[in-house]
């Protein structure tokens, strides 16, 4: 089983390098699409079918889309401009990068790290009631403050966005 | 009560009302106020002379105020009169209330007429304070105040350079003395903690040990600021220049009274010099060795105040010479005649220079004994006195000096030597002098010849009373040896001054030789002057051609002024400009000050490379700041 | 069951990688897609804790993670179309005005 999550988790890193190293934007974007898929393959294997679910309607979905209509709405011939430079900020920042690795897997590999108590829903639990149920259960329950004010969020940003990209009639 | 500040008073009054109100009352108050004012202060001073005559001690002392009192330490505004000072304020006051009258003729065209005379009296004033302080600080405040004085009668005509370069110049000397001044008034405070003269006096010999270091220091420093103020080597070359101050000023300030504020001090602090036989030798040597070089100078210049200055720099060297082998009354004496003579002298060749439509060069003068006779006879009785021909006032002050100079455990042959050829070179150039002027060929311009008159009253009864005084005044200190009058100065100042040990009166049969002998100068020296300057100017030029480079020497002053220039002026000046200006000034303390600005700015201009507007940057930073705070909450 | 240590190690490297993206690559929509790179290995990670805590709330903030990340993701496209429209570039050099 683990062989699974091994071959996804290489796939989403190659993937991620993709969105990293292409010089065409649009190589980019079928990267990070690609990438995408393979998280929510892992999120299946850790028996988050929901999220997985989401991930590629939302995320894959209509949020790339989005980014690959703007691609082509915006995109020039000349992509060469974007390639990758190195000179001396640029390798500053990989050593930035690096360094913030390192410290984030030193935190992460703390063997002194103790977890919480375990909460409340184990896997049996959650096929009992079914994820999703239990999902719409909480957040209507525990969750509806954020849930409400999500939803005016997304109505501020549709608004927002709206208004920003409208065409100034001069 | 002796009400002794009113002699200083009246002359300070005189200058406030000049100066404030003379140009709004006009001439005719300046001209009464300012003679006035030091008349007023001449009766008050012979009141007080007699005073003191039959005081106590013969001293007068008057306390006005405390100055200033801090812990144990305590100076006083009070004034005193006595020996010394008395016969000091007789001299100014009286000397300069005639000065002050012949001014009215001599500056009476003059544009800044109140000007001059509330300087006048303000110079006065300070004078008086300088001789009636009883403390070192009293008497200083009068030492700069004359100085300031002279620096702003030097400078009157201020439009003229060469008169504003000329009263620099005095000012700058004089503040070298000063420097010598204050220095020994601060380690006398150190020694004796306190500056009251008669307390230095009475405890100089207690405190300071005869001989010692430290009474040489402070007395050779006192002498430093005496060379300042009274013109002698090193610092004498601001009193020729100082001639470009109008006549009158000469005769006051530089012959009759500031000049002779050194010889005062050294004469007020007798029993503190005495303890050091070094700095008496010094000042011998300087007094000796001035007054031979400026005799040598006076030969051969042509302008007649230079002359004159020159002689009063060599007659004050005469002074000093005595007082440096302990005959202070004998130089206090010579004082006394030499303003006599020196100021009728000056005040004659103004009457000339008037006449002459202000010419001073005596080359371009001559047989003006006709047309200005007053001035002539008066002139050629200060010239007898200074030659020293006998039973004028000059032979007796001269003579004693000589005598003294070769008698005294502290002189010798030498000194006598030096002054003995000095008394036949001033003879020689004084009647030089009376010959080029007033005898000869006429080499007056024509222009000038057709107005020449006698000068008008106002000028001349001064010059009289001053010949009458320069004639009779040296019967004042008859010496014992010709006893037809008993030494008054002696007599005047018996118990005043210290004693040098090992005094004695020597062998009367030696004074009288070296008398003879130095009338018997006088009179070859006036002969040879006649004869080369009293009739035609040609065997002088001959003179000149033969002894060339002696002549040049003279005349050019012995170039001391240019060595002075060269060795400190200009080394002074690179200096300054070099290393003080562009080196520390500039490079050094202005980037100092600049330093925190450049700073600013440089680390300014660095941390602003930082805000480019480049979003990625901005971003780079955050994850900087990020790494570096995991960093510490990870360790 | 996964080990959570490696998923929170491919978490690391995802987010590692984005923040690459933000800082080297020029093109502005490609830096928004690698913040959106950034949004998921978190998400990545909250689902690791959900699962090895047996704790629902990982899931919901997921949830709102991505609906937050939409949101963003419209209005910034929608301010980088604006922006293009005066600038006629993507390249985010060219964006330099926010200084002094």
């Amino acid at each position: 089983m683990i062989v699974f999550f091994y071959v996804f988790a290489l796939a989403s890193l190659l993937l991620a390098l993709g969105v990293l190293v292409f010089k065409n934007p649009i190589h980019s974007a079928l990267s990070l699409v690609g990438t995408f898929f393979c998280l929510a393959a892992i999120y299946v294997m850790l028996n988050a079918e929901f999220v997985a679910v989401i991930q590629v309607l939302v995320y894959a979905g209509a949020i790339m889309v989005l980014f690959l209509f703007v691609l082509m709405l915006l995109s020039s011939n000349d992509n060469d401009q974007y390639a990758l430079k190195l000179n001396v900020p640029r390798g500053l920042a990989v050593a930035t990068t690096g360094v913030l690795l390192v410290q984030i897997l030193t935190a992460f590999m703390d063997p002194t790290i103790r977890f919480g108590e375990p909460g409340a829903y184990p896997v049996e639990r959650i096929q009992e009631i079914g994820s999703i149920a239990l999902i719409g259960q909480l957040l209507f329950t525990e969750f509806v403050l954020p849930f409400e004010v999500i939803s005016i969020l997304l109505l501020v940003a549709v608004i927002g966005a709206v208004i920003i990209a409208k065409r100034r009639v001069s | 009560m002796s009400q002794i500040w009113l002699v200083p008073a009246f002359p300070l009054l005189g200058f406030l009302l000049n100066g404030f109100f003379g140009k709004f009352f006009g001439k005719r108050f300046v001209t009464i106020i300012a003679p006035a004012a030091v008349g007023f202060a001449f009766l008050q001073s012979l009141i007080l002379f007699f005073e003191m005559r039959a005081a106590d001690g013969h001293r007068l002392v008057e306390t006005l105020y405390t100055w200033m009192a801090t812990g144990a330490f305590q100076v006083d505004v009070a004034f005193q009169v006595d020996q010394l000072s008395g016969l000091y304020l007789l001299i100014i006051t009286g000397v300069g209330f005639l000065i002050h009258v012949y001014s009215i003729g001599y500056m009476g065209e003059e544009a800044g007429y109140y000007r001059y005379f509330a300087y006048l009296n303000l110079f006065i004033f300070f004078m008086l304070v300088l001789v009636l302080g009883d403390s070192f600080l009293l008497m200083f405040v009068g030492w700069e105040g004359v100085g300031l004085c002279s620096y702003l009668l030097i400078g009157y005509y201020f439009e003229k350079h060469s008169a504003a370069e000329a009263s620099k110049k005095a000012f700058l000397f004089n503040r070298v003395g000063d420097f010598g001044v204050l220095s020994a008034v601060m380690l006398i405070f150190i020694t004796f903690g306190t500056l009251n003269f008669n307390m230095v006096n009475a405890e100089a010999a207690s405190r300071l040990e005869a001989g010692g270091i430290l009474v040489t220091v402070i007395t050779l420093f006192l002498f430093l600021g005496a060379t300042g103020k009274s013109a002698q080597i090193p610092l004498y070359v601001w009193l020729p220049d100082a001639m470009e101050g109008p006549t009158p000023v000469s005769a006051l300030i530089h012959a009759a009274t500031m000049v002779t504020a050194g010889l005062y001090m050294i004469a007020r602090l007798s029993h503190l010099f005495v303890l050091a036989p070094f700095t008496m030798n010094m000042i011998a040597v300087i007094g000796a060795a001035t007054a031979l070089l400026a005799a040598t100078i006076a030969l051969t210049q042509t302008d007649i105040k230079r002359v004159l200055a020159y002689s009063t720099v060599s007659q004050l060297g005469y002074m000093f010479l005595a007082l440096g082998v302990g005959a202070f009354s004998a130089g206090i004496f010579h004082v006394m005649t030499h303003a006599f003579f020196k100021a009728l002298l000056f005040l004659g060749s103004g009457s000339v220079i008037y006449a002459m439509h202000h010419e001073q060069d005596m080359m371009r003068m001559g047989a003006l004994r006709r047309k200005l006779p007053v001035t002539y006879f008066t002139m050629l009785m200060g010239t007898l006195a200074i030659a020293g021909i006998p039973f004028f006032s000059g032979f007796f002050s001269k003579d004693e000096i000589l005598w003294k100079a070769f008698s005294s455990p502290l002189g010798g042959g030498g000194f006598w030597l030096v002054g003995f050829v000095t008394a036949g070179l001033t003879s020689f150039y004084m009647f030089r002098l009376i010959y080029l002027t007033f005898h000869g060929e006429s080499r007056v311009d024509a222009h000038i010849a057709e107005h020449l008159h006698e000068s008008p009253a106002v000028m001349t009864v001064p010059l009289v009373i001053l010949a009458v005084l320069s004639v009779f005044g040296g019967f004042f200190g008859v010496p014992h040896i010709l006893n037809f009058l008993p030494n008054g100065i002696e007599l005047y100042f018996e118990g005043f001054f210290a004693q040098v040990p090992g005094t004695s009166h020597g062998s009367a049969a030696a004074e009288v030789g070296l008398m003879i002998a130095s009338v018997l100068l006088a009179i070859i020296a006036w002969s040879l002057a006649r004869r080369y300057y009293a009739t035609s100017l040609e065997a002088v030029a001959i003179l000149r051609e033969r002894f060339q480079l002696a002549y040049r020497l003279s005349l050019h002053k012995w170039y001391v002024d240019e060595i002075y220039n060269a060795v400190i002026v200009v080394p002074a000046k690179l200096f300054s400009t070099f290393i003080l200006w562009k080196l520390i000034d500039q490079n050094i303390i202005d980037r100092l000050v600049m330093l925190p600005g450049n700073v600013a700015r440089g680390i300014g201009s660095g941390l602003r490379l930082t805000q480019n507007g480049m979003m990625q940057s901005y971003v780079l930073i955050f994850s900087l700041g990020a790494m570096l705070i995991l960093g510490f909450v990870l360790l | 069951m996964i080990p959570i240590s490696h998923v929170l190690v491919l978490s690391a490297l995802l987010f590692s990688i984005g923040v690459l993206g933000v800082m080297l690559r020029r093109n502005v929509i490609v830096v928004f897609m690698s913040i959106e790179l950034m949004l998921n290995a978190v998400n990545l990670s909250f689902v690791g804790f959900a699962r090895t805590m047996d704790d629902m709330t990982g899931v919901i903030f997921i949830f709102f993670i991505i609906v937050v990340a939409a949101a963003e993701a419209v209005v910034g496209l929608s301010i980088i179309l604006s922006i293009y429209r005066t600038r006629k570039t993507l390249n985010i050099d060219e964006f330099n005005l926010l200084k002094w």
